[in-house]
């Protein structure tokens, strides 16, 4: 009988830390019994090149013949652990209007280029086991743009979600859009619900696009929600917490709604009203790189800084 | 009687204020930032860096806080927030809590005293957060604090103990929800129950919570727009600090640690801050 020897030990494989809390959860509460499982899964997977699903079910017809063992798509580039990989990554897809200024180009030049880093990146996120990627496609203060781009792009998401949807079916991608959907065009609307429909029950990557989005009417939205609740006696005043507050917030569709790491392109140092209650223990990285420009590298120097941070959510490592 | 190196150190140190002075003046001639904000961190890494106690790190930490706030002053801007304790850094070993509370303790004492800069600069104290966390001594301190400098206009610091923005949210969407049961209940009780349908509706709108409810009675409704927050120690993420504030603001995280925090670090970020202000004010009167 073959006897396995792992050779990391499974005690020194960090379990988690890399992973953020909501606001209203504690990283540090795991529970113990699940905690050694993936301690097992991840020893595993370091010794074998496998990578573990913490879930237990079949994922699109991914499930190796080990169990809930699945082998990962394409290897990891050097210098990144799977066992650090973030859950949930979120970028600020900016610069696509800047690059197509540079080469001459009209606007509409940048904002197809950057559909293109865009399908990189959500193949890249899921051959690499990233559970969730949202996309700041278009903000609240972007209705002010000059009324031909703001055109323009209502008609490209349209185009790229219809020639997408197959795609994401095939490719096991769960649709999600978060914001003020009442000031999408109709035929924008009623696309959008139906890739949100038709994909629901993928489950290798869920991509949420936030489109008319401000992450501070999330907020306030979420709150005067709660507070009608206790106005009508529906909750009482005593039972809203912060995890009641993060239930109502758009991101509640998502399994894990808090962005472990925050991607910000073009060099700009700022969250521009992006997921601000979300945000709270998020990594946030800011590539120089214009959205179009940003491809495999640029991610990868992303996982890298984020996986060499510490994470100590308030607290001190011992 | 002098030494010949006091003497130089003393030249040195009215020449190094006076390239400060024209520093400023030159920066003061683009838009000065009004309101900044500042994740202190690295005291910690500061005092293990040169062999020091915890305490003492912390101390030096109190130090830069205090050369920050000069500079601040010096410049103009109205408005500094810090982070001086969040609610997560309870969950830290209980004696290095009681040392930063202690710390506390002692620096308000100073900062009351009349050869600080509070008194010097005229600074108003606010302190930010849920303050029925802390014990009754320290409460008792900060609130003695705000009173004394109550009338303090020249710069408003405002100290963030024991703080997170989700807590300030939440505290926030309480009181909303509690002073409009507390109305409902006055206009119940002093209108009886004639007319009843008539005033359901009537009561349904004023009963409606607007966000500006929630906005103005969050711990940070006494301080404007925030233009820069600045993390020291390297480290890029906001650890619940404001986030509902800093929805437009400049970020900048200096790889050094708050004790080393200094004039270098606070003019490029203000340069930083002036570089995007043509692009912040159009967002500005856009909406």
């Amino acid at each position: 009988m073959l006897s396995l020897r792992f050779p990391i030990s499974v005690e020194k494989v960090p379990l988690n830390v890399n992973r953020s809390p909501c606001p209203s959860s504690k990283a540090q509460n795991l529970s113990c019994s699940s905690c050694s499982r993936s301690a097992w899964q991840r020893a595993f997977a370091g010794a074998t090149g496998l990578a573990a699903r913490e879930e237990d079910k079949e994922v699109n017809g991914r499930m190796a013949l080990t169990g809930d063992l699945v082998k990962l798509e394409e290897p990891l580039p050097s210098g990144l652990r799977w066992e650090l990989m973030p859950r949930h990554v979120a970028v600020i897809m900016d610069g696509s209007a800047r690059w197509a200024r540079r080469r001459g180009l009209p606007a509409s030049s940048g904002h197809e280029a950057g559909v293109r880093s865009l399908k990189e990146l959500v193949e890249l996120c899921g051959k690499w086991g990233i559970r969730i990627l949202t996309v700041f496609a278009f903000s609240s203060e972007n209705w002010s743009r000059p009324k031909a781009e703001v055109e323009f792009l209502m008609g490209l998401f349209e185009r790229v979600i219809e020639f997408e949807l197959q795609n994401f079916s095939r490719e096991g991608v769960r649709i999600s859009t978060i914001g003020d959907s009442s000031r999408l065009p109709k035929s924008l609307q009623k696309l959008l619900n139906k890739a949100e429909c038709s994909t629901k029950d993928n489950s290798r990557l869920h991509l949420v696009v936030a489109v008319s989005y401000s992450g501070k009417s999330d907020i306030a939205q979420a709150c005067k929600s709660i507070a009608h609740r206790v106005r009508d006696g529906l909750i009482q005043l005593e039972d809203v917490d912060e995890e009641l507050i993060e239930e109502e917030l758009a991101t509640s569709c998502c399994e894990f709604p808090c962005p472990d790491l925050l991607i910000r392109t073009s060099g700009e140092l700022r969250l521009s009203n992006f997921l601000l209650w979300q945000l709270a223990y998020a990594e946030l990285f800011f590539s120089e790189a214009l959205w179009p420009d940003f491809g495999k590298a640029e991610f990868v120097e992303a996982l890298r800084s984020f996986q060499q941070r510490l994470r100590r959510y308030g607290s001190r490592e011992s | 009687m002098e030494t010949e190196s006091s003497v130089t150190g003393g030249y040195r140190r009215r020449f190094t204020g006076f390239l400060r002075k024209c520093m400023f003046s030159v920066l003061s001639m683009g838009p000065v930032p009004n309101h900044i904000a500042f994740i202190m961190d690295g005291n910690r890494r500061y005092a293990k860096k040169r062999n020091l106690q915890l305490g003492e790190g912390h101390r030096a930490g109190f130090a830069s806080l205090m050369w920050i706030l000069g500079y601040c002053y010096e410049l103009g801007v109205k408005y500094v927030t810090i982070y001086a304790f969040s609610i997560d850094n309870f969950k830290r070993r209980p004696n290095e809590v009681q040392v930063l509370m202690d710390l506390m303790l002692e620096k308000i004492d100073e900062l009351l005293k009349e050869e600080s800069l509070v008194r010097q600069y005229g600074i108003q104290l606010y302190f930010i957060g849920n303050l029925k966390l802390l014990s009754d001594n320290v409460r008792e301190a900060v609130e003695r604090a705000m009173e004394i400098t109550a009338k303090n206009n020249k710069l408003v610091l405002l100290i963030c103990v024991p703080y997170t923005s989700t807590d300030e949210i939440l505290h926030a969407v309480e009181e909303s929800c509690q002073d409009k049961l507390d109305h409902s209940q006055a206009v119940k009780q002093t209108n009886g129950s004639t007319d009843h349908c008539n005033q359901t509706s009537q009561e349904d709108h004023e009963h409606d919570i607007k966000v500006v409810d929630i906005e103005k009675r969050m711990y940070m409704a006494a301080a404007p727009d925030l233009d820069i927050l600045i993390r020291s120690s390297g480290e890029t993420r906001l650890s619940n600090f404001l986030l509902y504030q800093s929805d437009k603001c400049q970020l900048y995280s200096p790889a050094a640690l708050w004790p080393e925090l200094g004039l270098w670090h606070f003019v490029w970020a203000v340069l930083s801050y002036q570089r995007s202000y043509s692009y912040f004010e159009k967002k500005r009167k856009q909406l």
